[in-house]
């Protein structure tokens, strides 16, 4: 398949950081793709780069065929972005920014309705609503239909949903899906492991390097196979009295109970025990199966 | 119905802008030491009834008391007995690690012995001595976090209110402040805590959730769960907030 995105010896300095250091990455056409990283690893400035808003030191990327550098021009007309920080003018109404992004870009408003209406729809009940007026969910809408205005072949998505509820994130999720199957790609970062299950392929990000890029599942399939759950009433004391086991590496809180990764030398049964001597006399520990969250905390962990 | 156990107690809480109730009628008692989740969808009206208990926004109508003092009459005395922190604003980016506690500290009108006393103990527990004099900008998000949720308890309140604390945290930091969550709440403080990751619900003794102003679930997470039969509270939250008419 085409790659859409190709990203080679990509490379950022600020200074003396080094925000991007030789990020190799392509995106095949029509795939939704996740960028996965703690706060600082660099997803910003890549977004930066892509979007043709900054220029790189070293290295080069094209997107839609064309070069972030030499065709930024031509390049912006084919490109989608959502930054992370809210963008659109909060003082305008609804239509008035779908006019003014239109007529940034030459089109008609109605010219690529077939992309736009599903969002619109949820929209027109407001039209003459300020932005800044909307809530998280509805801001986030409106700031897609906008960057989708003039058709781009490449979204751009910076942290779409942050502040916004689970029910408007999967609403959000499946526009995206649906946007995905008119053959728009889709490079999207986010702190929701949720939302990078539901991404194709994912890169795991940190420092300014890419560490690992593959299926949710494979990636989740190829983690330490030590990992137990553990639980009791005292939640707080539990996971003070785990991390005084010699064979626990890490112990995280995961919802309703707390993530344990051991050595080998670990079993659970004399943990029991242990814990129980210690008044944690419900305590339980059974072997859990890890998801991308649990990778994340382990990569942020080796290399934080 | 108010003892001492209880820190906040409100009864039928309003708010009303114009003819859209943005809170209806809202009633409920927190626990000292509590973690109380307060969950609901955007726009189901969170932010106006946390302003009223803060002490920030009048109530159209309702009652209650808050830290033992009374919503309608001591609004100035309950902003003094809470902390309060947000993820949009917190900390003054220019000013240095201690400049920021120092400030917030003299504001909730601590004496300038106890800060520096406090502080002291705050830097070493944290491990933050030698950042003292870094500014805020150029701390990790981490630091800073942690740094925001000290500053809005330096003065020790009876209960910290955190809007969204965690908002686009990465899951290895956000369980880092859940630590100091769960600390103060082991050493008696209450925390009130919004939040949209719903694996952070599961931590909380209990939880509400709002739709359209009005509170719609009140429990503890496991009994929320066996209630709508739901294996996590994501899936709860899904059941509970599906038929939000309003806000979105």
């Amino acid at each position: 398949m085409k790659n859409v995105i190709d990203i080679q010896g990509l490379t950022k300095r600020y200074g003396k950081l080094l925000a991007l250091d030789h990020v190799n990455l392509s995106v095949s056409e029509g795939s939704i793709f996740g960028l996965i990283g703690p706060d600082g690893a660099g997803k910003s400035t890549l977004y930066h780069i892509l979007a043709t808003l900054l220029s790189p030191d070293d290295g080069s990327a094209t997107v839609a065929g064309l070069d972030v550098v030499k065709e930024h021009k031509k390049l912006r007309a084919e490109i989608g972005y959502m930054p992370e920080k809210f963008s659109l003018y909060p003082d305008l109404t609804v239509r008035e920014n779908l006019h003014f992004f239109a007529s940034l870009f030459g089109v008609d408003v109605n010219k690529n309705f077939d992309l736009t209406a599903p969002i619109f729809d949820q929209l027109k009940k407001f039209p003459d609503r300020k932005a800044g007026a909307l809530s998280g969910g509805m801001k986030q809408k409106l700031a897609l239909g906008c960057a989708l205005i003039h058709r781009p072949k490449v979204l751009l998505m910076d942290e779409p949903t942050t502040g916004v509820d689970a029910v408007s994130r999967s609403e959000f999720w499946e526009m995206l899906s649906t946007l995905k199957e008119k053959g728009i790609t889709i490079l999207v970062s986010t702190s929701y492991m949720d939302e990078a299950q539901r991404c194709e392929h994912i890169a795991l990000i940190n420092k300014g390097r890419i560490l690992d890029v593959d299926t949710p599942v494979r990636l989740v399939d190829g983690m330490d196979k030590n990992l137990y759950n553990a639980s009791s009433k005292e939640m707080y004391p539990l996971l003070e009295a785990l991390r005084t086991l010699p064979e626990v590496k890490e112990c995280y809180t995961f919802g309703s109970t707390l993530h344990v990764v051991t050595n080998n030398g670990f079993n659970p049964d004399d943990a029991v025990k242990e814990l129980r001597q210690k008044g944690l006399e419900d305590a339980l520990i059974w072997p859990a199966k890890g998801n991308i969250e649990d990778l994340f905390i382990k990569l942020a962990k080796d290399d934080g | 119905m108010m003892d001492k156990e209880t820190v906040i107690s409100v009864k039928d809480l309003t708010k009303k802008f114009g003819s859209f109730t943005a809170v209806d009628h809202i009633t409920l008692q927190v626990r000292r030491g509590e973690i109380f989740g307060f969950l609901g969808a955007n726009g189901a009206g969170k932010t106006t009834a946390m302003r009223m208990l803060c002490g920030l926004s009048f109530p159209t109508s309702g009652s209650g008391t808050v830290a033992g003092y009374d919503i309608l009459r001591q609004a100035e005395e309950i902003k003094r007995h809470i902390g309060y922190m947000s993820q949009k604003f917190s900390l003054y980016e220019n000013l240095t690690v201690w400049e920021n506690l120092n400030l917030f500290a003299t504001i909730y009108g601590m004496a300038a012995k106890s800060i520096r006393e406090k502080a002291d103990t705050v830097f070493k527990t944290l491990g933050m001595e030698n950042m003292r004099n870094v500014l805020v900008k150029n701390i990790p998000l981490g630091w800073k976090q942690k740094l925001a949720f000290t500053a809005a308890t330096m003065h020790s309140p009876d209960i910290v209110f955190l809007d969204e604390p965690t908002g686009g945290v990465d899951p290895y930091t956000r369980r880092k402040f859940w630590e100091m969550i769960y600390r103060a709440s082991s050493e008696g403080m209450t925390v009130f805590v919004t939040t949209h990751y719903l694996d952070e619900a599961e931590y909380c003794n209990r939880i509400s959730i709002m739709v359209d102003g009005r509170v719609k679930a009140l429990e503890s997470p496991e009994e929320l769960k066996r209630q709508y039969h739901s294996g996590t509270m994501d899936e709860v939250f899904r059941i509970v907030a599906k038929d939000a008419k309003r806000g979105d």
